[in-house]
């Protein structure tokens, strides 16, 4: 009975073997996966197992962590707070308990609960040492005087976005949206927790409290589009300054149609030069310049200037659009901000940032740099061109166009003006809904100019104020002292 | 490796004079290991839980030492020349249990349940119990070949302990598996561990007695050897009563671990290949006719198949009738967070597993807590325990004692496999105890008092045979010098 006995000792080793064969395929090759697993809860009891490291402003936190109350079962260790939760959010987004994360405390998860591979070292040697984990920063580039002002400025005008750039690297200075909500409502596990989430959903709360416009939303950019038209013009040398003469009728006839294009009011756009036109905005001689260069050209620029890609700051914004099948009156049409133009609070930001840096567009970015917990820096964010939308020369005709818009006592964007500084801008009021049946979008972009010429900010607003008179909405009356305001804490903070 | 290649060719038994020696020493040293490795391991939980060393250290390692060196004695004196191996091995991987159930004592997540009771308290009893009944053995069961004569006892009282759980009002169904009874006033029982015990005893008895009736007496039918119908009948109907068992108590793993069992010795028996081929038909046969139509078994199919589906099932608490379970994806993410490594006693999750982390599914707390590195060694622990069964095998002289010790340790390693494939996910989950280490009062008694048989039929082989008296004709032959 001997060799039956020797196969069947072969046989259960055959039987361990597969399990440690099964063992080694879940735990070693299969480790990373499940480990990691969003359904995982360790996940989520990791991340709330030390006090998250900070997302920083100016060199103070904007977040913190606080021992959650244990109440029941539990098992997450420490909560996170947020000081002036409304107003950062569109910066910092959510870490709860309950919900996961998003936008920042999401992207870079990692270094904030402090399990990010290049503090492997790092946490090894704690670990050794018997030191507790703990999580690193996350520096912004954000400007807090600017946050709050423009923060301040949308609460009073409802619901908005506020996108400011600093033109010379792309880091972004502010970036705020109401209505806004508080992330520490919903930071926990609690009742109240999932109320305050559930209240902010979309479903419950048709003014998405969570949606972050400054990024997100795109909204018709009107007017301020017309810049970008501008640009266009002079890069393809249809019109070389800003004070010759248009070929511009009045009234204008959209190409192959019979429909005529009109101007808002009774404004003197015959022939005028791309000066007037911009300063009083004339649709007619924009929407004629669009349809003159075609809308390949159209497309280029408004590519070059970001439309048509998503940014990666490093949070996610939408592609803001400009179509890219159209026929010539479509073309006409999209050039002054209709038809299907849209844009993200951002790129109309970056719009403006492109022109103030003589032509050169910056990869627009949030984060400066990742700290360690013992504040080494473990990476940094170095300016990064995107593109070159107009040439030099172009961009400072572009300026002095821009600068006539707010200086000029006849300009719609004179409530922009800063004393002691050169502010360009241009207005915007973008009508949509079907028939124009809806209150209209109230734009402002615009940057400040120093004495020595750098530009530190340029800044975009969107005001969609449902409120206000339908009549009184406009981007100069709504948008301009917002973003007014923001240039001026920009610069006010330099000094 | 069987005693018998040693000995001298011109003995006509395989008795040596020259015996193996007892190793009772190196058992104690290995004991010693086997004690202190659990020790430090309850010292190493408490200070990761509480950064401190835990109360009840003392008595903790004196309880396990105190076990392990009643274990010893029982084995000095009753067993002297048993495997030295066995019962430190055993001792090693109930004391490290112990420490898991310990330590997922201390889950406040656990804590909060209903029927929430401390375990470890218990399963020191239960060992305390274990150990008693294996020393038990060792005294009582002067010779296995005793067992020879309970055969068809054995039969009745194994369906008797099997059909017990279906009987209205002493059959327990928890969590959707009726394999336990309830006996007022002490708790559950789950007779299946026993029956293993007492259905090998059987399988023996009848194999050794139909083994050349089984073998020879046999017609050859496409390549294959059938035997005759009526040495076929109590095979049948030890398959039969498994598939009843998988019917009624719906319990995959016990009818699998019996089957598997009876194959394994009625090929050693007969050592005819056919009987494998045979047992396997029959077993597919059964298992998928009864998948067919049973949904527990269904649910565990496609529970091993697609787990996360599964999980996502319950957490929506989705309700077609079948009791959907997150475990067998707690289980796989309990091994994955532990990686090669483990995130060390006391820190891992696995109390996410719920009621079953310290019984059914307590391998998977100790893959997420010790690691694949931990994994291994309690894997090849089981694996040596069966190996050392095996060799006892190999060694014992009599039929009876090579088959009782094949199926035994045989049987134990298919609950191993079955168990721990099941909780890794490599084949359906089904709900039996991985042997000393999971909590079960049934479980650790009736694996001990295996134990205890299996260290019989070694000390049997093992013992030094009296040396063969002087031969009378030896004188007579001498040759006469001249």
């Amino acid at each position: 009975m001997n060799k039956p006995l020797r196969r069947i000792a072969l046989f259960c080793g055959l039987l361990v073997l597969a399990l440690l064969i099964r063992d080694n395929y879940i735990q070693y090759v299969q480790a990373d996966s499940l480990r990691t697993n969003a359904s995982n809860r360790r996940v989520a009891i990791e991340r709330y197992a030390t006090p998250r490291g900070d997302i920083i402003v100016d060199g103070n936190p904007i977040t913190g962590a606080t021992k959650s109350t244990k109440s029941g079962i539990n098992d997450f260790e420490y909560k996170r707070t947020y000081k002036d939760g409304p107003m950062w959010a569109p910066v910092t987004g959510y870490a709860s308990q309950a919900f996961d994360a998003s936008q920042l405390e999401k992207l870079d998860d990692g270094i904030l609960t402090g399990n990010d591979d290049r503090l492997f070292f790092r946490n090894t040697l704690d670990m050794i040492t018997g030191k507790k984990k703990q999580g690193g920063n996350v520096v912004t580039t954000l400007n807090a005087a600017a946050q709050k002002a423009a923060y301040q400025g949308l609460l009073s005008r409802g619901k908005g976005a506020v996108a400011a750039i600093n033109p010379q690297t792309g880091a972004i200075l502010a970036l705020a949206s109401t209505p806004s909500y508080d992330p520490s409502t919903f930071a926990g596990t609690s009742g109240s927790d999932e109320k305050a989430w559930n209240k902010l959903q979309k479903k419950n709360n048709p003014d998405e409290p969570m949606l972050n416009r400054a990024l997100r939303e795109t909204y018709p950019p009107g007017s301020t589009f017309k810049v970008v038209t501008a640009a266009a013009a002079l890069e393809n040398g249809l019109y070389k300054s800003a004070d010759e003469n248009t070929d511009s009728p009045l009234p204008y006839t959209l190409p192959t149609t019979s429909t005529e294009l009109k101007n808002e009011g009774n404004i003197p756009c015959k022939n005028a030069t791309m000066r007037v036109a911009l300063k009083v905005s004339c649709n007619t001689v924009f929407g004629k310049i669009g349809a003159d260069l075609g809308k390949d050209k159209m497309l280029a620029e408004a590519e070059k200037f970001g439309f048509n890609s998503e940014q990666l700051t490093p949070v996610r914004s939408n592609a803001s659009v400009f179509p890219k099948t159209m026929d010539k009156p479509q073309t006409a049409l999209s050039s002054i901000g209709q038809f299907e133009t849209a844009a993200t609070p951002l790129q109309m930001a970056m719009v403006a940032s492109a022109v103030a840096n003589n032509g050169t567009l910056m990869k627009p970015y949030m984060v400066d740099k990742l700290q360690a917990p013992s504040l080494d820096v473990i990476s940094q964010t170095e300016p990064q061109k995107l593109s070159e939308p107009l040439s030099k020369s172009n961009a400072q005709i572009l300026q002095s166009m821009m600068e006539t818009v707010v200086n000029d006592p006849q300009g719609t964007g004179n409530k922009a003006q800063i004393s002691g500084v050169t502010v360009g801008g241009k207005t915007g009021t973008a009508q949509h809904g079907v028939a124009n049946s809806e209150k209209p979008y109230a734009w402002f972009i615009s940057y400040a100019k120093l004495a020595d010429g750098s530009s530190p900010v340029a800044v975009a607003v969107v005001v969609e104020d449902g409120s206000a008179n339908r009549d009184d909405i406009t981007g100069g009356g709504l948008a301009a002292p917002i973003a007014r305001s923001v240039m001026k804490a920009v610069i006010d903070s330099k000094k | 490796m069987s005693s018998s290649t040693n000995t001298p060719t011109h003995h006509t038994s395989t008795i040596g004079s020259i015996g193996t020696p007892s190793r009772r020493n190196t058992e104690l040293a290995l004991l010693v290991f086997a004690v202190l490795i659990p020790v430090f391991a309850y010292a190493n939980v408490g200070l990761a839980i509480d950064e401190k060393v835990p109360s009840g250290l003392l008595s903790y390692g004196l309880g396990l030492g105190l076990i392990a060196g009643v274990g010893h004695l029982g084995v000095r004196k009753f067993a002297p020349y048993a495997d030295p191996l066995l019962l430190p091995l055993a001792t090693l991987l109930n004391g490290l249990g112990l420490v898991m159930i310990w330590r997922l004592d201390q889950s406040k997540l656990l804590q909060s349940l209903p029927n929430f009771a401390q375990a470890a308290p218990r399963q020191l009893l239960y060992t305390a119990l274990g150990i008693g009944l294996f020393v038990a053995v060792l005294i009582f069961l002067k010779d296995h070949r005793v067992l020879q004569r309970y055969t068809y006892i054995s039969m009745f009282g194994a369906l008797v302990l099997l059909l017990l759980p279906l009987v209205p009002g002493l059959g327990a169904n928890i969590y959707g598996a009726k394999i336990w009874i309830s006996i007022p006033g002490l708790g559950t029982l789950q007779p299946g561990e026993f029956a293993k015990i007492i259905l090998a005893v059987f399988f023996a008895g009848y194999l050794m007695v139909k083994r050349d009736a089984l073998a020879l007496a046999s017609r050859r039918f496409m390549g294959l050897y059938l035997p005759r119908g009526r040495d076929l009948g109590p095979i049948l109907v030890v398959w039969f009563v498994s598939i009843l068992i998988l019917v009624f108590e719906t319990d995959l793993g016990t009818s699998l671990l019996f089957f598997g069992m009876f194959v394994i010795m009625l090929y050693v028996a007969t050592e005819r290949t056919s009987w494998i081929v045979f047992g396997l038909l029959m077993s597919a046969a059964g298992a998928v006719g009864v998948a067919s139509f049973e949904p527990h078994i269904q649910t565990r199919v496609q529970a091993w198949l697609d787990p996360m589906r599964e999980y996502k099932l319950s957490q929506a608490g989705t309700h077609d009738g079948i009791l959907h379970s997150e475990q067998a994806m707690q289980a796989l993410w309990a091994f994955g967070s532990g990686g090669t490594l483990g995130t060390g006693w006391g820190q891992g999750h696995s109390e996410l597993i719920r009621f079953a982390a310290n019984s059914d599914f307590i391998l998977a707390s100790f893959g997420e807590e010790l690691g694949l590195a931990g994994i291994m060694a309690i894997l090849v622990i089981y694996g040596l325990i069966v190996e050392r069964g095996i060799r006892t095998a190999l060694a014992a002289r009599d039929p009876f004692g090579k088959l009782l010790a094949v199926g035994l340790s045989g049987g134990f390693a298919l609950q191993v496999f079955v168990v721990a494939g099941g909780v890794m996910g490599l084949i359906p989950l089904t709900g039996m105890t991985m042997p000393f280490v999971a909590y079960g009062g049934s479980s650790v008694i009736a694996n001990w008092a295996l134990m205890g048989i299996l260290m019989r039929i070694s000390d049997t082989a093992r013992r030094p045979a009296p040396a063969p008296a002087p031969s009378p004709d030896a004188e007579m032959t001498q040759v006469v010098r001249p």
